[in-house]
């Protein structure tokens, strides 16, 4: 069943999109494709976090939707725990979607707008027949808890809350059908720096106290530093790096890494100070 | 004072006159020629429309209810249309998030050019088109005659924003607005533009009112750099005198909670600030960022939202100065700086505060 | 949407909304607070309509005579404190008359502006959903419907049926359902790429789950917006038939034919055409005020 200890295994992974430039072009199916994805490989244990970064058009958020099917991949081979996730079907494919959860970017769009909160998780919690789920109040109330907030926000609709506190309901709903893998589809690009921070943290007590694995999607290379045991940077449909984070980061082989690397906004206070003397 | 841009006591507010809601609450910011200030806060902190409010671009319901805009002496309140209209042809600029709202669809870039130049400028049509050529030039785009030709569609975020650069300092304005100029840009094209708007002030002496919620970018461009909450300025400051000595505990906070590549193999756990930044229309009691400070007393209630000098050119809205304090005792200890605990949350708060 | 493009807080509405409502509560009591949260244009219009809508219910009490009592002493009077609405050429109260007609004709709108609603706005639903070939067939059926003539549709119906009011509780509901089709499926399609929407396929709910739980309830505000409008459109098409003698027939009272009768009258005895039709202007009025108000609550905000 597993191999190696892998969760995850993602092997010559590809994704095409079609570019038609005329309806001439559609007719004769010629026309240029856009390789979103472009035979990646790579894979994830249990409770590790590896990064995904990558400028736009990357191909980051396009993998991620491939290995759950949310898009489906033209060529390659995704395993969940040893089960193929593109040969499943239906009640299999349900199943293994159970294990694997992602959270989206933009918390004002990721969350049914006339829903409230606690019917949003316990329907997640009941189609899947998780234990607990019968009885909704504390069913709701304990996923609540494991994000850190609080029952009352059971009768809540979305509108009603911040940014932080949707993303939080956001990775609640994932977490109610007891996932094995997150994966977090840039879930902190849309939030201010100090509700992010607080969600960062969330994601490693996840972690550590759930022992899910993540694969943490994201643009901002110092985010991907600030949660990532491993990172994998990905440049026009390609993974171009792949390794420990502090490997990555503090000593990149390939020239794209190098490049976003240095295109990494800092503050040069030396700099500045020769500057202005 | 030489100053290009005065904002003194600015006020936006939105809602009726029964029940205002006000944006921006008490703003008192300055800029010199040929400086670039940044304006760093999250949202809900008031500082785009700080930034649009000197434009007077304003929209309803929105309405700036109080205080002046003095551009080289001019009120800018007081203005007429027509004094308004030249103000922002030729004495100021603005740039946004969003190239494509800058631009028109249908219209060649060239073309879109060349016209601002000839309405603002008065440069007949080839002239015009030629001036295009060497603003876009200017600002970088490669093969300028080519692209000249293009649609906005055609061009890469980048590009666009550039165009809109382009568009925007065209009649060589003394002040640019840039709002949020590089937030839907990759980190690579980001430093680009950066890199761009330095140069124009280097070349051109055009000063910059760079708004953004990112301090890298802030940090990476600004001279002075003033920090919005709730509304309020809470501290200015120049760029290293933030980073080494905040005075004001949001500021603070917001650092700390700041990702940084360094962190990379040994996650650090920052938490933020517990809580939620105010929203709209909720008046707190004295201290805006009481409710989420880790230093603040019951007086704190009783504390009124004004910047105080607590250094050269550096200011605070803090009277404690509790990190001063803190400071001055690490030093006396003989300890370094850099790993202190400081103001800002440490992981878990309790739930109901949680943002 | 690239992954880069939200400034943080962008979604968010600048003018908060007012006061959070609980979700909780009886039916009446939710709907009484979604009332009191529209805004005023929309109090307003739902107050027209609903004000014509009771006078239309309460009609055989209020109205102080019969839909074809005779007055022989007071034919063509005018308005007077006897017959509000003054009198018609045969003696009718038109006033009666008139309430009798909205009673007739609101229950006639309503049944074919809200009985395809459901139908439509489910297979539109399905179609943006599926996509594909349900998608083509769906939308090419709905396209024809859209595309015949409407009245020559209804009309060709009433030839078959015979004049009176089934022909058109037949003929508007064949097309009526392929306007809501289009609708929701437009909608569908943008609302599927939302993140809500692809939440629910990635936690695995069925088709079902997904477009019914999930997709429907936001779609329906568009539809009944829309439901507003249609109202509007088939009461004057009622009208438009009534006048051509081919809707309610006599002794019916139904307002198309009222107006119509007063037509002859017009410059002599005003009362007879103008008064009803001011009742069918005041009912558009009401519809247009409350899709406007509804509909001015869907837009976004940027950001502060």
């Amino acid at each position: 069943m597993t191999s190696d200890g892998h969760l995850l295994e993602v092997r010559n992974l590809s994704k095409e999109f079609a570019l038609q430039r005329s309806t001439r072009e559609a007719i004769r199916r010629q026309g240029q494709v856009h390789r979103a994805v472009d035979d990646v490989s790579f894979s994830l244990r249990r409770g590790e976090i590896l990064g995904l970064a990558g400028g736009s058009g990357s191909g980051k958020t396009t993998l991620a939707r491939c290995i759950i099917r949310l898009v489906e991949p033209d060529a390659g081979e995704i395993k969940l725990d040893g089960r193929d996730v593109r040969a499943a079907h239906r009640r299999e494919l349900r199943e293994l979607r159970r294990r694997m959860q992602m959270v989206f970017q933009d918390p004002y769009a990721s969350l049914n707008p006339r829903m409230s909160v606690g019917a949003m998780l316990l329907e997640a919690g009941r189609v899947h027949h998780r234990p607990g789920s019968e009885n909704g109040e504390a069913f709701v109330k304990a996923v609540l808890e494991r994000v850190h907030l609080s029952a009352t926000m059971a009768s809540r609709r979305p509108r009603e809350l911040s940014g932080g506190q949707r993303q939080r309901v956001a990775v609640a709903r994932a977490l109610a059908v007891d996932p094995e893998l997150l994966i977090a589809d840039e879930a902190v690009s849309a939030l201010d720096v100090s509700v992010q921070a607080q969600l960062l943290s969330l994601f490693l007590d996840l972690r550590d106290e759930l022992g899910v694995a993540i694969l943490f999607v994201a643009h901002q290379l110092a985010v991907i530093a600030e949660i990532a045991d491993r990172v994998a940077v990905m440049n026009k449909g390609r993974i171009v790096e792949i390794g420990d984070t502090a490997t990555v980061f503090h000593a990149p082989q390939d020239d794209y890494t190098k490049a976003l690397l240095a295109a990494h906004p800092h503050p040069d206070l030396e700099g500045r100070r020769a500057q202005q003397v | 004072m030489s100053s290009l841009l005065e904002i003194e006591n600015l006020r936006v507010d939105f809602g009726t006159r029964s029940q205002p809601l006000t944006a921006v609450k008490d703003v008192s910011l300055s800029v010199a020629a040929g400086e670039i200030v940044g304006l760093v806060g999250e949202s809900g902190s008031g500082k785009s429309l700080t930034c649009r409010a000197v434009m007077r671009l304003i929209d309803q319901p929105g309405r700036i209810a109080a205080g002046t805009i003095a551009f080289e002496g001019r009120d800018v309140l007081a203005m007429s249309e027509k004094q308004l209209r030249d103000f922002r042809a030729h004495e100021a600029g603005m740039i946004y998030q969003d190239p494509f709202s800058s631009l028109n669809p249908v219209h060649r870039i060239g073309r879109q050019l060349a016209e601002t130049l000839s309405v603002n400028l008065g440069l007949g049509r080839a002239q015009a088109r030629e001036r295009a050529i060497e603003l876009l030039d200017g600002v970088g785009i490669p093969d300028p005659a080519r692209r000249a030709l293009s649609y906005p569609h055609e061009l890469s975020g980048g590009m666009r924003q550039r165009v809109m650069i382009a568009l925007a300092t065209a009649s060589e304005p003394r002040l640019l607005l840039a709002d949020e100029p590089t937030t839907a840009l990759d980190v690579t094209t980001q430093a680009q533009i950066l890199d761009l708007l330095e140069r124009l002030r280097a070349d051109r002496g055009m000063a910059v009112l760079l708004v953004s919620h990112d301090f890298g970018v802030i940090a990476r461009t600004c001279d002075r750099v003033a920090v919005m909450y709730g509304g309020h300025i809470v501290e200015t400051a120049d760029i290293a005198t933030i980073y080494t000595a905040a005075e004001h505990p949001y500021t603070r906070a917001l650092l700390q909670s700041v990702p940084e590549l360094s962190s990379a193999g040994h996650p650090r756990r920052r938490g933020g600030i517990p809580g939620r930044p105010p929203e709209l229309g909720e008046e707190l009691a004295g201290c805006v960022f009481k409710p989420r400070c880790a230093f603040a007393e019951p007086d704190c209630a009783e504390v009124e939202m004004t910047l105080r000098a607590v250094g050269p050119a550096h200011e605070s809205a803090c009277p404690k100065r509790p990190l001063a304090a803190a400071a001055s005792a690490r030093v006396g200890a003989g300890a370094g700086a850099g790993t202190d605990a400081g103001a800002g949350g440490s992981g878990k708060a309790g739930p109901e505060s949680v943002p | 949407m690239s992954a880069v493009d939200l400034v943080p807080g962008a979604g968010a509405p600048i003018v908060p909304a007012p006061s959070p409502s609980p979700s909780t509560g009886s039916w009446p009591r939710r709907i009484a607070r979604a009332v009191r949260g529209m805004p005023l244009q929309a109090k307003v219009g739902a107050g027209i309509l609903l004000f014509l809508v009771l006078l239309a219910i309460l009609a055989p009490l209020i109205a102080p005579y019969g839909q074809n009592q005779l007055d022989f002493a007071n034919l063509l009077a005018g308005p007077s404190g006897r017959h509000w609405f003054g009198t018609d050429a045969e003696g009718r109260d038109v006033f009666s008359r008139t309430l009798y007609a909205l009673r007739l004709d609101l229950a006639i709108i309503l049944f074919v502006t809200y009985i395809p609603l459901p139908i439509g706005v489910l297979v539109g639903a399905a179609a943006g959903w599926y996509g594909g070939v349900v998608d083509a067939i769906v939308a090419r059926i709905a396209d024809v419907m859209i595309a015949f003539p409407f009245m020559v549709l209804v009309i060709a119906v009433i030839a078959i049926v015979g004049p009176g009011v089934e022909g058109v509780l037949i003929g508007v509901p064949i097309v009526a359902w392929a306007l809501y089709a289009r609708l929701a499926r437009s909608e569908m399609l943008v609302m599927r790429e939302q993140p809500f929407m692809l939440a629910t396929k990635a936690l695995g709910y069925t088709d079902r789950r997904a477009i019914l739980r999930h997709a429907i309830p936001n779609l329906m505000r568009a539809a009944l917006i829309y439901s507003t409008l249609d109202m509007v459109v088939n009461l004057l098409l009622l009208a438009s038939l009534a006048y051509l003698g081919l809707g309610a027939q006599p002794p019916n009272a139904e307002l198309g034919s009222i107006i119509a009768d007063g037509q002859n009258t017009l410059l002599s005895a005003w009362w007879v055409a103008t008064l009803p039709g001011l009742v069918v202007v005041l009912f558009g009025i009401g519809a247009g005020l409350l899709g406007d108000g509804l509909s001015d609550g869907r837009r976004h905000g940027g950001s502060v």
